[in-house]
């Protein structure tokens, strides 16, 4: 499965950040072409991407480009984007199976023969998406991965958007159950205010507690901020190489479960602690042979 | 003939004379006396006020062909520069050396003073705006001497820059000649580019717009040196002398290679109790204190002192304990003016005791680190900050040269690309700062060590810094800019730039209009 701690928006109309988008260190960089750019500009930002994407070294970052939704311009997006061999695309306001299927097609048709495959990733931004999160998540092989768009949400449902965050517990639990329910991952909605890094810090602490697999981002200055939270600390590593070490130790004597320091560990638990050990090699944290 | 780092350079240029080639930056040694002003005395209730400006010139008397020397702490503030000029102009006095250790855009009327030949020479450490491209053009006949802010001193205490008259800006003085930096409308802080007029000039003129009761305290440049006191309406604006609080860049890409930079210094082992650290006030410079804190916090470290030109970040760190001291040379916002008058851990220090070369030590020796920004750098690591792309000064070395040659680890912070333009470049147009005394080059996409530190380079790999040949971040650069073409120069000498020793590292030729 792919890292995906921080997906970072890089406005499609800038081509300095287009230029530097890679630096960052960013798991993925979102290059925006839907609420970044002014309905003037789409043409202008949608060449300047492409031309980013078939030049541009990214370095580690995945490419993904949000289009615009397909009763504006996101017919043409896919037309020209595609080709240019994105890893993904971000798809807004998805609201059902239908919409994903869709977009499927446009894209398969966009494709020249032998590119890389482009997979979706579906922006949840209405009550209606929310609530088919699950369908959305199966439409099709290509959806990689459901995202909270939180802004959006909160202003259809009429609630008022606060720190905490609890008008989308709700909607947060949802996709990541329907993320779950379909194999794929979820990805938390951006916090807004780039200059608080306290509630930077506490709000993805809540997104990685609930569950998520990693947070939108829209200013580069959050990025080490998220990564430390969804990184595994070196008290969740040391406790998955005990667990793994107590499960051998059963296996060896013959039992199907093991007991550390009193708890049971039985298949769930011995689950948890191989995703933290694969994610900390992912990032280097422990070193092969340790795994 | 070439100097040591294959800069090619005449013998002998016309207006400057014999030229000692740059052997290295720490290879040429003194061999003089120290300058020595006439002495002096005044009989006891004697009187140093001077109606005006007029007299003061009349009194001493100012010449055909004199040095008249000023300091830049008011800097595009400045009124007194302008004012002392325009007197000159009108008593007819021609042939003048202007020695004012930093000239800015407000400066300008320099421009017409050149041309009516009241001014002949400059002998500045830095100069941008109207004058610098006036300069470029070829205005003067002789070059102008572009130096550092060690060297300036230096020069001026080695009888190199002799000083006729030394013109004080002064935010405050009293009637007997007493000056500090801290009190007054134009109050600038430290004063300590003056010192070294103060001390070596033949004659020392206060001009101030605020007298205040003898006797005044505390002195940054005391009455035993200053024979005249002149009062003005206004020695400057406020507003053009000090800024209000200097801000950390919000641009990402600065704040990468500034946090990039303060991992440096954490691999090499330096964010430890005692740390020294200098920066500017600019972009990732600035940004790279805030990192640099951060750690600090983080490790419950406490710093000895940091240097430099002084703003109210540095002042936040001295008063948050970070730093038992700070060293300032220059103060650049509103805290770091109103720390130097209030907290005696806030030092004030002249150009001569931060950085020249040549006395019994400099503070820029003591530094543990400096971050320094670059217009060009060769890979060499030869960098230039006095001319832009178009060949024309917009710059200078300031501490620059100073800082680099003391520091135990010198960092240049850069933008791979600056405009459409790759930073790195096979020769830049002007060294300014021996590539010898720079040990890294830090950028947003990979961190370059001079191969004379394979010490460093191994402790920056071992903490997994993403390490580069600076040859293949060039590459980098031209794989998405293209190499940009060599710019072509005239081949008259508009400036020389004297390396802090004194011997010549560079020269700056014409460009065309």
């Amino acid at each position: 499965m792919e890292l995906r701690r921080t997906m970072l928006f890089i406005p499609g109309n800038n081509p300095g950040m287009l230029q530097n988008g890679g630096v960052f260190g960013a798991d993925s960089v979102i290059l925006d072409v839907e609420d970044a750019v002014a309905p003037g500009e789409k043409d202008a930002a949608r060449l300047l991407v492409s031309y980013a994407l078939r030049n541009v070294d990214y370095g580690c970052s995945e490419t993904v480009v949000r289009i615009n939704t397909l009763d504006t311009f996101g017919k043409e997006d896919i037309r020209a984007i595609v080709p240019c061999q994105p890893d993904l695309l971000l798809v807004p306001k998805v609201e059902t199976a239908a919409d994903i299927k869709e977009v499927v097609s446009l894209v398969a048709t966009a494709e020249k023969p032998g590119q890389k495959k482009v997979n979706l990733i579906a922006l949840l931004e209405t009550p209606r998406g929310i609530a088919e999160a699950f369908s959305i998540a199966q439409a099709d092989e290509r959806v990689v991965a459901l995202a909270l768009g939180a802004e959006d949400y909160t202003a259809a449902l009429g609630a008022n958007r606060t720190k905490q965050g609890t008008e989308i517990f709700t909607a947060r639990t949802m996709i990541i159950n329907a993320a779950a329910a379909a194999g794929v991952q979820s990805i938390d909605t951006p916090y807004t205010d780039a200059n608080d890094e306290q509630g930077l810090l506490e709000d993805s602490q809540t997104a990685k507690h609930l569950g998520f697999k990693g947070k939108l981002a829209i200013n580069p200055r959050q990025i080490d901020v998220i990564h430390e939270v969804f990184n595994p600390t070196m008290h969740e590593i040391e406790w998955a190489e005990r667990v793994i070490e107590a499960i051998r130790i059963a296996e060896s004597e013959g039992a199907g479960v093991a007991s550390l320091n009193g708890k049971m560990v039985d298949a769930p638990v011995v689950n948890r602690a191989e995703r933290i050990l694969y994610l900390a090699k992912l990032l280097g944290l422990v070193k092969e042979a340790e795994v | 003939m070439k100097n040591i780092i294959n800069r090619e350079i005449p013998e002998f240029v016309e207006g400057y004379g014999k030229v000692i080639p740059f052997a290295g930056a720490f290879t040429t040694l003194p061999d003089m006396q120290r300058q020595a002003p006439k002495v002096k005395t005044i009989k006891p209730h004697q009187s140093k006020l001077v109606a005006s400006l007029e007299r003061v010139f009349k009194d001493i008397p100012v010449q055909n062909g004199m040095t008249l020397s000023f300091h830049h702490h008011f800097r595009n503030g400045d009124g007194v520069v302008n004012m002392v000029l325009e007197t000159a102009a009108k008593l007819g006095i021609k042939d003048l050396k202007i020695a004012l250790s930093s000239i800015f855009p407000v400066h300008a009327p320099l421009v017409e003073h050149i041309k009516n030949g009241v001014v002949t020479a400059l002998d500045t450490n830095y100069m941008s705006g109207p004058v610098a491209q006036a300069v470029s053009l070829g205005i003067l006949a002789k070059p102008v001497v572009l130096r550092t802010h060690g060297g300036r001193a230096r020069a001026i205490e080695c009888g190199q820059l002799k000083i006729d008259v030394a013109f004080i800006a002064a935010p405050a003085a009293d009637e007997y000649g007493n000056i500090n930096g801290v009190q007054g409308t134009a109050a600038c802080g430290s004063l300590g580019y003056a010192f070294p007029d103060a001390q070596y000039a033949e004659h020392v003129v206060a001009i101030t717009d605020c007298i205040f009761e003898y006797p005044l305290a505390p002195v940054s440049i005391p009455q035993t040196r200053v024979d005249y006191v002149v009062k003005v309406d206004s020695v400057g604006d406020p507003k053009g002398i000090v800024s209000g609080t200097t801000r950390i860049t919000k641009d990402p890409v600065g704040l990468k290679i500034a946090d990039t930079a303060a991992r440096v210094i954490q691999a090499a082992g330096l964010i430890k109790d005692g740390f020294s650290f200098q920066t500017g006030a600019g972009g990732a410079s600035l940004a790279t204190a805030h990192f640099v804190r951060q750690m600090m916090e983080q490790q419950d470290v406490t710093g000895s002192f940091a240097l430099g030109g002084i703003t109210g970040y540095m002042v936040e760190m001295l008063e948050k304990g970070l730093f038992k001291k700070l060293m300032d040379v220059q103060g650049f916002d509103l805290e770091a003016v109103q720390s130097i008058g209030l907290n005696p851990n806030h030092l004030e220090i002249g150009a001569d005791y931060y950085a020249s070369p040549f006395n019994s030590g400099c503070t820029v020796n003591m530094l543990d680190t400096v971050i320094l920004g670059a217009t060009e750098i060769d890979t060499n690591f030869n960098v230039n900050v006095v001319t832009g792309s178009d060949g024309v000064i917009m710059g200078g070395s300031g501490g620059h040269a100073d800082a680099a040659a003391g520091a135990q680890v010198t960092i240049v912070v850069a933008n791979l690309l600056r405009g459409r333009l790759p930073i790195i470049v096979d020769q830049v147009l002007t060294v300014t700062t021996p590539g010898e005394t720079i040990d890294v080059l830090v950028t947003e996409r990979g961190v370059a060590v001079n191969p004379r530190r394979d010490d460093l380079k191994a402790q920056l790999k071992a903490a997994g810094l993403p390490v580069k040949e600076i040859s293949d971040l060039k590459a980098l650069a031209e794989q998405i800019s293209g190499a940009p073409e060599a710019l072509t120069t005239g081949n008259n000498i508009v400036a020389v730039v004297e390396y802090r020793d004194g011997t010549i590292i560079d020269v700056v030729r014409q460009v065309e209009a």
